[in-house]
């Protein structure tokens, strides 16, 4: 296949993806907006009052990037995972893209891009709900893109890799349910690891996701629990 | 003449250990109706879904147009257009954009899928259709979208797996009459069916496969004077073809006849 109409054919694949997105948004994009909102207004507006500042910064606006990368890595994550085990096993429908000249990176690589579609955009979403509620300063705008992209790269992958072994839906929303979000709130979320015990505070740090908020939080607040270059 | 599909000592077992096909080896020549016979787990199926890369065999050549479908995937599929056996395109897209997609994965530009897409919608009566989404279709609608969208990238080599399947009499016999007109067109159409007065009806040449093997294989003149003259023993008298069948099938006959 000519890398011309390798475009056209991944250009489909993406925009049957995106398509999908936008016609199914109180699947896709509200619930995470919804989400945002009540934790924004728990543990940012009531929580937040009283408890004040960490590390030196208001609490509302220290749980900002925490959400909004639980936000990105679950419906990255979900999204092309969901997508390819529905297409896999309901409608059956992967058939018609695995009997065309369509290489397979191509093929990964349209399922890929709808995933970091919708966790970017779920990111952006969610940043402008913040706004409503602390308006959050952007220390380096390049970082926070980059991370945005990276995790939901990173994520939309593994959600490929999920939907292609997955045998049934518990096999779908068991990592996401069990792995990610758990991990999300124990990298860093809500609190700033120097406030763990040392035992806890050398555990956070085996936890990859931990430092993709890190990175994060470096992009948007200026600061971090761990440095972004070395350990 | 020159052939559509050379099948050469066809091999599938499945990891459970299920020989699915037993040597299978097959010859379809370009621009006929082709008709690929047997009961329900014969290996029909998985025979095409070896030839069009949904399934890996485990042995034996496979060539489409002389390109090796193990050697040069691409170039095989780009000449092969599958319409399946179960309702399998998205439902809730429109069938404008069924085809217009499916288009798509082939390489080939909105600019041109669209009015190509337009004629197949109209050419298989689905014109009206252009704002309903797929699964509000109805059966002989949605089988009728499957043959459209196998057709959209202008094959050379048409599969249809089951096309008729719960389709009413007068349907059938239009999707008879199209299929009749793709074929003068120059496409080779390997068919399979249940219903054997449609392979009776339509077909050049026929293949009955049993337990993954091929029990019979020639021109349709051949495998009817297979027939032994005598009715099936429940006493039902179906067509010609069907009691070649019957013969063939439910015994443990392995070896292939009318070659």
């Amino acid at each position: 296949m000519y890398p011309e109409k390798q475009f056209i054919s991944f250009y489909t694949i993406l925009r049957k993806g995106i398509v999908r997105i936008l016609r199914i948004w109180p699947q896709t994009l509200l619930p995470s907006v919804v989400t945002s909102v009540l934790y924004f207004a728990v543990f940012g507006t009531i929580l937040g009052s009283r408890i004040g500042e960490l590390d030196g910064v208001p609490y509302i606006l220290f749980v900002v990037p925490g959400l909004v990368m639980l936000a990105v890595i679950t419906n990255s994550y979900i999204d092309v995972a969901t997508t390819f085990f529905v297409a896999k096993f309901f409608s059956r429908n992967i058939d018609e893209i695995l009997v065309s000249p369509t290489p397979p990176s191509v093929i990964i690589a349209g399922f890929i891009a709808s995933g970091i579609i919708r966790g970017m955009l779920i990111g952006v979403l969610v940043i402008i709900v913040s706004s409503f509620f602390a308006l959050p300063s952007i220390a380096h705008p390049f970082v926070v893109l980059l991370f945005l992209f990276l995790s939901s790269l990173v994520f939309a992958l593994a959600g490929l890799i999920n939907g292609i072994y997955a045998k049934s839906f518990d096999g779908v929303s068991i990592v996401p349910t069990f792995v990610l979000t758990p991990l999300v709130y124990l990298g860093g979320v809500f609190y700033s690891i120097h406030s763990l015990p040392p035992l806890w505070q050398t555990a956070s740090l085996f936890n990859p996701i931990f430092y993709l908020i890190n990175g994060f939080c470096y992009g948007f607040l200026g600061r971090s629990d761990v440095s972004l270059l070395k350990q | 003449m020159e052939n559509a599909l050379v099948i050469t000592d066809l091999e599938k077992r499945y990891a459970g250990g299920t020989e699915a096909l037993k040597g299978v080896s097959l010859t379809v020549p370009s621009g006929e109706l082709f008709a690929l016979l047997g009961p329900n787990g014969a290996g029909k199926t998985t025979l095409i879904g070896i030839i069009t890369g949904l399934v890996t065999k485990t042995g034996g050549k496979v060539g489409v147009f002389d390109i090796d479908i193990e050697k040069e995937p691409e170039r095989a599929r780009a000449m092969i257009g599958l319409c399946g056996q179960e309702i399998n395109f998205d439902p809730w897209m429109k069938p404008l954009d069924v085809l217009v997609n499916q288009a798509g994965y082939y390489g080939i530009p909105r600019s041109v899928a669209l009015p190509r897409a337009r004629k197949l919608l109209a050419d298989l009566g689905l014109a009206e259709k252009n704002d309903q989404i797929g699964w509000r279709l109805s059966g002989g609608m949605k089988r009728r979208l499957m043959i459209a969208r196998a057709l959209i990238h202008s094959p050379k080599f048409l599969i249809l797996d089951e096309p008729t399947a719960g389709v009413d009499v007068e349907l059938r016999r239009s999707m008879w009459d199209y299929l009749t007109t793709l074929t003068k067109g120059g496409i080779t159409i390997l068919l399979t069916t249940h219903y054997l007065e449609e392979a009776e009806r339509l077909a050049k040449r026929v293949a009955i496969i049993n337990k993954g093997e091929i029990v019979a294989n020639g021109t349709m003149e051949d495998i009817l004077a297979l027939h032994d003259g005598t009715a099936h023993a429940s006493g039902y008298g179906g067509g010609k073809l069907e009691e070649v069948f019957v013969q063939l099938t439910s015994g443990s006959t392995s070896s292939s006849r009318a070659t």
